[in-house]
This record gives C-alpha cells, sequence and structure tokens, in this order.
C-alpha cells in the first residue's frame, strides 16, 4: 500500500472527535425521523450505524454529509457545525470525506476512470497524466485494475460498488462513508466489500462510518456500533458492549424476532374484513 | 372562504415556482458570466457537446417543420390576399410572421420537445440514482456541473436555431410564391427583404434568447426537484414540456406587448 497516501490531518486536536452529534432531530414533510440522536465517532475509528429499514439509519447519514439539514440539532466535523458554516466552508470539508452511495451513484455517462477522476479534475491543478496514474492507483486500491474505460453499466454490482469507493477515495478523504455497502451482493461479494473496508482501515486510518442492517458484516468490522430504532438511539458501545445489551428492541434486532404488530395487524385486517382464518380453508380453492 | 384559500395558495406556489426559476437561471448565469472570472471553470467542451445535441442536431426537423410552417402561411394569407388581387403581399406576409412570431414560438416548441424534456429526464434519473447527491457530496455544485453548460448551450443555439428557422419558413414560402404567385425566386426574396426591418429580425432573436432561459430552468428545475422512483422521472418530463409551453408562451406574450408599446410597433 502506497505511503505516500497517509491522510494530512486537520488542525483539530486529536483527542477532539472528528464527528459529533448533538441531539440531532430531522424531519420531513413534518414527520420526525430522527428524535434527538447524539453521539461521537473519534479519529481513526470505524463506527457502524445499525438499524431496521424505516429506522432512520439512511435519513442520519444523509444528514452527517449535509444533504439532509437538520431541523434541530448539530452535527460537527472536524470541529466545525456543519449546520451553521458557509457553503464555501462546507464544500472545504466535503473535500475531505468521501461517499460510497448504496447503488454507488456512479455518472452512467462517463468512464469508471473519469468517474474517479471527476473530483480530482474539480478540485486540484494536477496535470491530466497525474490524474491518470492517481485513477490508476484509486482503482487498484479496490481491485479494479484496468477498468479505466468501462462505462458503469458493464460493470457487476460488486465491482460498481467498488469503482464508487475508489471515487471516494480519489481525494484522500480522512472520513469514508458507507451507505449499505453490501446490500444487493452475494455474500462472497459483501464479504469482499467488507474486507476492503477492514483494509482501507488499516491502511489509511481513516474515520469510516458505515450504515447497515448486515449483521454480520458490522461485526467483523466495527470498533463500536450505534443500533438506531424509529429515529432513537437505543444501544451504543462496542460490539461486545451492543450485543450485552438487555434493551428488548435491542434484543428483538440481534436476535431476528419479527416485530410483534405485523401480526397483529393480520388480526386487525381480518377483523375489519369478517374473515376469519379458518374461512381461507373453507372457501373454494383454485380445485373448485 | 374555500374558494379563496384555494386560489391564495395556486397564488404562493406559482410565484414560489417563478421564484426558484429565476433562482436557477441567476445560478446558472452566474457560473457562465461570471464564474469565469473568479477561478472556476467554465465547461466549454460540455457546453459545445450539449450545443451539437441541442442545436445542430435539432437541425432536419427544424428545417422540415419551418418550411412546411413558410408554406401553410403563404397559402393562409394568400386566401385573404387573393381577394383583393394583392398577391404580391405573400411574401411580405410570411417574412413578417415568421420573423416576429413563428420563427422563435415553433423553434422553442421543436426544442422544448427534443431538449428540455431530455434536460429534465437525464437530471431526473441522476437525481434517483444519487448521482446528483454524489455530486454535492464531492462539493462540486449540480448548477455549475450539469445546467451551467445546457443554459450556455441554448442561449446560444436557440437564436441561431429561430434564423434559420426563418430562413426556411421564407424558402417555404417562396415556393408557393414562385408556383402560385408568379413571382421568380429572385423576386421573391428581394420582396422579402424589402419587408423585413432590422428590428423584425431582431425582436424575434430577443424573444428566442428569453425561451433559451425558459426552457432550459424549467427543463433542469423539474429535473431537480424529481421526487423517489422511476415513474417520476416519467411525471418531471412530462410536467418540464407543459409548463416549458405555457410559460414560453407566456414570455411571448409579455415581450411582444413590450416591443408593441415601447414603439417598436
Amino acid at each position: 500500500m502506497p505511503e505516500m497516501l497517509s491522510p494530512v490531518l486537520t488542525q483539530v486536536p486529536s483527542r477532539e472527535p472528528m464527528i459529533s452529534l448533538r441531539n440531532l432531530r430531522v424531519s420531513y414533510g413534518g414527520r420526525e425521523i430522527l428524535h434527538g440522536v447524539s453521539f461521537d465517532v473519534q479519529r481513526g475509528e470505524t463506527m457502524v450505524i445499525l438499524g431496521g429499514s424505516g429506522s432512520g439509519k439512511s435519513t442520519l447519514l444523509r444528514t452527517l454529509v449535509g444533504l439532509e439539514k437538520p431541523s434541530a440539532g448539530e452535527v460537527w466535523i472536524a470541529g466545525k457545525n456543519f449546520s451553521a458554516i458557509s457553503d464555501t466552508e462546507k464544500d472545504q470539508i466535503r473535500k475531505k470525506i468521501g461517499m460510497s452511495f448504496q447503488g454507488g451513484a456512479l455518472f452512467g455517462s462517463m468512464t469508471v476512470g473519469d468517474n474517479v477522476a471527476l473530483p480530482l479534475r474539480e478540485h486540484t491543478k494536477l496535470e491530466d497524466s497525474t490524474i491518470d496514474i492517481m485513477v490508476r492507483l484509486k482503482l487498484d486500491q479496490v481491485g479494479l485494475s484496468g477498468f479505466e474505460d468501462y462505462l458503469p453499466s458493464e460493470l457487476s454490482g460488486g465491482m460498481k460498488k467498488r469503482a464508487a469507493v475508489a471515487r471516494a477515495l480519489a481525494m484522500d478523504p480522512e472520513i469514508l462513508f458507507f451507505d449499505e455497502p453490501s446490500a444487493g451482493l452475494d455474500p462472497i461479494i459483501a464479504a469482499g466489500i467488507d474486507q476492503l473496508i477492514l483494509e482501507l482501515k488499516k491502511a489509511f486510518h481513516m474515520t469510516i462510518i458505515v450504515v447497515t442492517h448486515e449483521l454480520a458484516s458490522a461485526f467483523l468490522i466495527a470498533d463500536r456500533m450505534v443500533l438506531i430504532n424509529k429515529g432513537d438511539v437505543i444501544a451504543l458501545g462496542t460490539s461486545q458492549e451492543v450485543q450485552n445489551s438487555r434493551h428488548p428492541k435491542v434484543r428483538q434486532f440481534f436476535d431476528r424476532v419479527a416485530e410483534p404488530a405485523v401480526a397483529e395487524e393480520l388480526d386487525y385486517l381480518q377483523m375489519l374484513t369478517g374473515h376469519h382464518s379458518r374461512q381461507g380453508e373453507r372457501s373454494p380453492g383454485k380445485s373448485g | 372562504m374555500e374558494l379563496a384559500q384555494k386560489i391564495g395558495r395556486t397564488v404562493i406556489d406559482t410565484l414560489a415556482y417563478l421564484g426558484a426559476l429565476a433562482v436557477l437561471g441567476a445560478r446558472a448565469s452566474y457560473f457562465t458570466f461570471i464564474g469565469p472570472f473568479k477561478g472556476k471553470s467554465l465547461r466549454f467542451q460540455a457546453a459545445v457537446a450539449q450545443g451539437m445535441e441541442v442545436g445542430v442536431r435539432a437541425l432536419p426537423i427544424l428545417s422540415l417543420i419551418t418550411f412546411f410552417i413558410g408554406l401553410i402561411m403563404a397559402l393562409q394569407s394568400a386566401y385573404e390576399l387573393r381577394r383583393f388581387g394583392a398577391l404580391y403581399y405573400v411574401a411580405t406576409a410570411v417574412a413578417l410572421s415568421m420573423t416576429r412570431e413563428l420563427g422563435p414560438l415553433i423553434t422553442a416548441v421543436i426544442v422544448i420537445g427534443r431538449s428540455g424534456s431530455a434536460f429534465a429526464a437525464e437530471i431526473g434519473t441522476m437525481k434517483v440514482t444519487e448521482e446528483i447527491d454524489a455530486l454535492e457530496t464531492m462539493a462540486v455544485s449540480p448548477i455549475h456541473f450539469l445546467v451551467a453548460p445546457k443554459f450556455m448551450a441554448m442561449v446560444l443555439m436557440l437564436p441561431c436555431l429561430t434564423i434559420w428557422a426563418n430562413t426556411m419558413g421564407i424558402l417555404g414560402g417562396s415556393l408557393f410564391g414562385v408556383l402560385q404567385a408568379g413571382f421568380t425566386f429572385g423576386g421573391y426574396i428581394r420582396a422579402t427583404i424589402e419587408a423585413l426591418f432590422l428590428r423584425d429580425v431582431v425582436t424575434g432573436l430577443i424573444k428566442s434568447f428569453m425561451f433559451g432561459i425558459t426552457i432550459t430552468a424549467v427543463g433542469c428545475h423539474e429535473g431537480l426537484n424529481t421526487g423517489g422512483g422511476a415513474e417520476q422521472v416519467g411525471r418531471s418530463t412530462t410536467r418540464a414540456v407543459v409548463v416549458s409551453i405555457f410559460l414560453v408562451i407566456l414570455v411571448d406574450l409579455i415581450f411582444t406587448a413590450l416591443f408593441f408599446f415601447l414603439g417598436g410597433q
């Protein structure tokens, strides 16, 4: 691994958390999704944000990178209040973060190489030949050497994710965000992505935030994890601490127990329609 | 009371929409005219590519349609002029209606169908696949990256296309003039040039410039405000076309009235 790319740390005292959420609330069209989330992410730490569908974990991630505005509370990144600074300052911070989107979000009209080169062409004055070398380096880091001239549509799902990681790495970020890195991938490819995250962590000591609902992957890569349920933090700590939590919702998540409300809803529906479950057996089936 | 509320809401929504278009247009203009002097790159290459798509590739269909429109205008005006034995004025009628009104308008409608809709679909798809979000997290402004080149291409190409459309319309009219009104081709063109004042052409071009801004703003705004899901892209595209046509007609009315009352006639 090339050591020349070791991250240049910003002027924040190293004891200060890299990311700090303070009583963060986010609403969509009058409905509150996050009800006051607070936690810190330390420099060089890998934090996994766990939660089921609709828990608000994706909204949390979008707020962290500034795609959603909090309705209350603060996001501090690298010692700056992200919701109170100017757009120019925001862009300065954004150049130091990389984000890998769930579906890759590669630009379909550009080759993989151009995708990775884009942040470099936008934000640096590097020569084209230097950029070419950097692109090859980044693609090599994610195991995609030689795919510079492919279009994203010509890549498989796992390769798209890797290309997206290469693009996120282009500016040598200090913080790397992953949205559902293993969603939609088969277990072997997903394990490969986990491995890639571990390698990046080891090689560059980046601060890494991963949003996922995959438990196996979470336990493999996390230094600490935070579990979100319906917009609230219900567990926060090391993998071991979270796993030992006695909170009923945490237990439900780790023991994979179905939501009891679903069963109740079925009962409710049957009550409304006047159907009893036995009736299904008596009604004329396909044989009739 | 409820009706008053509804009217109030509609007025506010409409004003908010127009405001959003104005902001988008202003930001795109900033990146086109001011940004380059402040160290921001002018996306010349992207603009040229857009110009090819918006302008050059529209030429065949635009030529055909405006040629027919010119011919139709000749036939329609001859219907009335014939009664006064004034078929000579067919050339004047075609020249004035094409340069002042139909050239810019038909060009705008064709560009809306080809490019306004494409802008909405392209940006809308990028929104759905999180590509717009990706740009923002990379500290690249989607307005600078996507809208500004389209804006540049449109404000440059629409007046050019309009000049072309005017010419094709006049050629269409000359077909009737030569075959039915006793003109020679050269005579028809001379009659056209005699009938036209520079301001006829210029007012048409000013309008087409405004249409270019309108079409880009609406197409890109609809694309950027696409909700989640593929069917929303379709909806944005449809809205982009309908709203663009409406606003182009509105802008046309405003500017035509303006030219009329400012004494340009």
